[in-house]
């Protein structure tokens, strides 16, 4: 069985280093400061440190890691060696100095559109998030540039939509209404329709959605908006879902953003940088972010000649290392490559499913895509996701989407096989039957990981946010 | 693959089109048209695009201007480097993730020390987004809609501000700066009132400029809300600005020890008092204990996150900058209280040895009368756009130009940055080059 490494590892101030020195400098005296309370420590005592802690970590080289939403797909090593070459350049040198960079920049603006059908992207919003809300700014611009925007207050999204949509929606000053879910787990088209009106300002939505189904009806979602004078939003979690088979052009979006971190395997770096490319059709083109990487035939440049920009959602140029990664995934790759990607990732994700889906129960229809979602039968979802640590896997994604009560969110990736799925089920279902017959091991699960489970109701009741802090 | 056939035949399925059965044929793509290449091929492309662009090591190069080229140490690249750090994701897990939740904590920790704050959230895009979001946070703290801020503050910036602000229906107002290029306390006492949600001041501030005036703001500030902007390497020696009553601080991270990769990814810091916390954006990590009682790191306080708190969540922030932070704590770690105190007089020393140089070849250097961190405004003669230019065929990348009529009270000019970085040669260089075209 597995067991992750275990140290007693000191904080870094706690570790003994050298004595504080002072240097004598020329500032204002009434602005020097007196002391900094940070350890001074040689390299070997760094590198050990962080080395130690490293290994009480768990990544995707370790093993499968199913986060549901998040696409924790494999990140090639020649991703990462590429990008380190251009660690030295400056945002404001010369366009003559930094050809190179922008036709990487200016080549991926390319290929996202061959790949989403859309008309132009920014490539400067820093993560998905962001270029959510950028896209809800695009929106605002919009509809103020018609006039409308006094009466369009309204950002309507399903209920089982990312957390993100409705607080990029509110962000951009958006009164946010929830759309109801079927029982097939798609949208209501009733509900939708009677909620759009000329106060609608967008639709955002995700296709396929977080149950991992893909709503049938888009293209007359697409209508119902377009008639009423409203945009149509795509959140790009889930493109990994349909590259090469459909795009959010051909399914009617005007707004689209991707995560680089997700779909195009840049790694996540536990939590971040990710990058949240934004894609726009027709009149929308006009109100873009500037600058946007341009070419004249000669030499590639920085264009901040939008019409109606909405400005800057961000300083420079974007998470350009991210950037590097991600063009270098989707040449290596090519249309076909990411094709098949998303071919493997949704027989991936409907095998596994197949496999457990009579030990946890699966609501709504089963065809899915690139993920699914079930619920334990005699358990709680966070008990299985501890447990599910003692075996050395990460957890899915627990307690989401909202409308599954008890949800594990599972998305298994193209970066699995046969062998490692059917490791994985086994495991679910062996769960499944300890849940039966020792409950106990659920619920006092994880075992075999550097800590037993975390008591983080303490962690909010009394935090303890640094080192100054005292418990 | 191999497994296909028996995974197809497992779901009863006779070929991979069935899997998308419920996609529309309407909607069906005809492919995406881009041609694969092999490792190889990729990794020479590559090579040749990166050789097509001259960085600080083919070209010395003055540009700072909010991010700066440091050197970022072999250790820190190498723990960094560290695929169980970079190829995690978000800690939602905390038991197979105390690694990362630990190495964020002790960010929070140092960047806690630096500002003198209380506490320092896990990270920010950058610092352009910190100050949109210290912005937000001030009108949930005072319910106020004016944010003043330098009249200095660069273009982008405050474009990124503006996006921060306008769902809010707040507005930016400009105060003016004095002759030395420091906050006039006057015209900002005059400027503030029940309408004012922040103040914002950087120091240093865009022109490089310490300004000596910033522990006589919060004095005049009432209940509007006191933001600093900071280089986080010149706190190695300057005062912490919660020592001189900043309600929020923010910064831009990448400067402790982060490539400055053409601009990305970034770390935008973020620092405020314990009593604020619950209106603060952003992903914290705390300390707890395990089921044994043992130390543990967990990210906490969640309630405030859009996970949670869906539309009404303090930020729709999810992916943040986490690898970032690591970077930067390491990097201070690298350096210890005594390594950053001396990187940091060495940024300080290149920039007076610079300024000397220009004086004795006859430029206005730096422009304003104050003390200044790493980076300062020389006067030119001409269009400082040409300049740079012209700059390159001598083998020598300027700093930023800036257009005479930019700032009030500043001429045709370009800021120039001098990290550690920049040689006595390269100085040189620099110096006699700038002679020759202007």
């Amino acid at each position: 069985m597995y067991q992750q490494a275990k140290y007693d590892e000191p904080l870094l101030n706690e570790i003994n280093g050298e004595d504080e020195k002072e240097i004598s400098v020329d500032v204002p005296d009434k602005l020097k400061r007196k002391s900094l309370n940070i350890p001074n420590l040689e390299e070997w005592q760094v590198v050990r440190h962080y080395t130690r802690l490293s290994q009480m970590n768990y990544g995707v080289d370790i093993n499968t890691y199913p986060l549901g939403s998040c696409t924790m797909k494999y990140n090639p090593k020649l991703n990462e060696e590429i990008a380190k070459w251009f660690s030295y350049l400056h945002p404001y040198q010369e366009e003559s100095t930094v050809q190179g960079a922008l036709q990487i920049m200016y080549e991926l603006q390319e290929m996202l559109k061959k790949i989403t059908d859309m008309d132009d992207f920014t490539l400067q919003p820093a993560a998905g998030a962001h270029g959510e809300f950028t896209g809800m700014l695009l929106v605002r611009a919009y509809h103020e540039y018609k006039g409308e925007l006094e009466k369009r207050r309204n950002v309507l999204l399903p209920d089982s939509a990312h957390g993100t949509n409705p607080a990029s929606a509110a962000m951009a000053g958006f009164n946010v209404i929830e759309i109801p879910s079927n029982e097939k787990g798609m949208v209501d088209l009733e509900a939708l329709e009677a909620a759009t009106d000329d106060t609608t300002a967008a639709f955002m939505i995700t296709n396929p959605n977080t149950l991992g189904i893909f709503e049938e009806e888009i293209l007359e979602i697409a209508k119902i908006m377009h008639k009423n004078g409203a945009l149509l939003y795509y959140d790009g979690a889930n493109l990994n879902a349909i590259m090469g088979i459909t795009s959010p052009g051909i399914m009617g979006f005007d707004i689209v953003h991707l995560n680089l971190h997700k779909t195009f395997s840049t790694p996540h770096g536990g939590g971040g940088p990710g990058s949240g490319p934004v894609g726009v059709r027709g009149e929308l083109v006009d109100f873009l972010p500037v600058p946007i990487v341009r070419y004249d035939g000669e030499k590639y440049y920085l264009d901040y000649d939008v019409k109606h920009t909405i400005g800057k959602v961000r300083s420079f140029y974007g998470n350009f290392g991210v950037m590097v990664k991600a063009w270098a995934y989707i040449k290596r790759l090519g249309g076909e490559g990411l094709k098949n990607a998303t071919i493997r990732a949704v027989l991936n994700s409907n095998y596994l499913k197949e496999r457990i889906k009579g030990y946890y129960e699966l609501p709504h229809k089963d065809l899915r895509k690139h993920e699914f979602v079930v619920k334990p039968k005699n358990a709680r979802a966070l008990d299985v996701a501890k447990r599910l640590l003692d075996f050395g896997v990460h957890a899915p994604t627990v307690y989401f989407p909202l409308i599954v009560h008890e949800a594990l969110m599972i998305e298994p990736t193209e970066s699995e096989n046969k062998e490692t799925l059917d490791k994985f089920a086994d495991i679910m279902i062996q769960i499944a039957k300890e849940a039966e017959e020792n409950p106990k091991l659920l619920e006092e699960a994880p075992h075999n990981t550097a800590i037993k489970r975390v008591d983080d109701v303490l962690a909010a009741r009394k935090p303890v946010l640094t080192w100054k802090d005292k418990r | 693959m191999k497994d296909m056939d028996d995974m197809l035949k497992y779901l009863g399925m006779s070929s991979w089109e069935e899997l998308f059965s419920d996609i529309p044929k309407e909607v069906w793509k005809k492919g995406i048209d881009i041609e694969a290449m092999d490792e190889i091929s990729v990794y020479r492309y590559a090579k040749e695009l990166a050789a097509k662009n001259k960085d600080i090591f083919d070209m010395p190069n003055f540009l700072g201007a909010g991010i700066y080229t440091h050197y970022i140490p072999p250790a820190v690249l190498e723990i960094v480097g560290r695929s169980e750090f970079y190829t995690s994701y978000t800690p939602y897990q905390p038991e197979i993730s105390q690694g990362m939740l630990q190495t964020l904590f002790e960010y929070q920790s140092v960047i806690a020390e630096l500002t003198g704050m209380d506490v320092a959230n896990s990270s920010m895009y950058d610092s352009h987004t910190s100050l949109g979001e210290a912005a937000r946070m001030a009108y949930r703290m005072n319910r106020r809609k004016e944010v003043l801020v330098p009249e200095n503050l660069y273009w982008e910036k405050e474009s990124v501000l503006k996006n921060y602000i306008s769902g809010l229906g707040m507005h930016v107002k400009k105060y003016p700066l004095n002759e030395r290029g420091m906050v006039a306390l006057d015209e900002l006492q005059e400027l503030v009132n029940e309408n004012t949600a922040m103040v914002y001041v950087e120091n240093p501030n865009f022109f490089g400029v310490i300004d000596e005036g910033v522990d006589e703001i919060k004095d005049i500030l009432g209940k509007a809300i006191y933001t600093v902007g900071v280089n986080p390497l010149s706190l190695a020696v300057l005062k912490p600005p919660a020592d001189y009553g900043a309600d929020i601080v923010i910064g831009e991270g990448q400067i402790l020890g982060n490539p400055i990769s053409f601009g990305g990814p970034l770390l935008g810091i973020f620092a405020t008092r314990k009593q604020y916390v619950r209106k603060m954006p952003g992903r914290l990590i705390g300390e707890t204990v395990d089921a044994d009682g043992r130390r543990a790191f967990v990210m906490t306080l969640q309630t405030r996150e859009q996970h949670i708190r869906r539309g009404k969540a303090t930020s729709n922030i999810c992916s943040n900058e986490a690898l970032c932070a690591v970077f930067s704590v390491a990097f201070v770690a690298y350096y210890g209280a005594n390594g950053l105190k001396e990187l940091a007089k060495k940024n300080m020393d290149n920039a007076r040895m610079l300024m000397e140089k220009l004086r004795n070849a006859g430029f206005n250097a730096p422009i304003f009368d104050a003390k200044h961190f790493n980076e300062f405004l020389v006067e030119l003669p001409k269009n400082p756009h040409e300049i740079s230019k012209e700059l390159l065929k001598h083998g020598v990348h300027g700093g930023l130009p800036i257009n005479a009529g930019c700032y009030r009270n500043v001429p045709n000019s370009m800021l120039l940055a001098t990290t550690e970085m920049i040689r006595e040669e390269d100085m040189d260089k620099l110096v006699s080059a700038l002679k020759e075209v202007s």
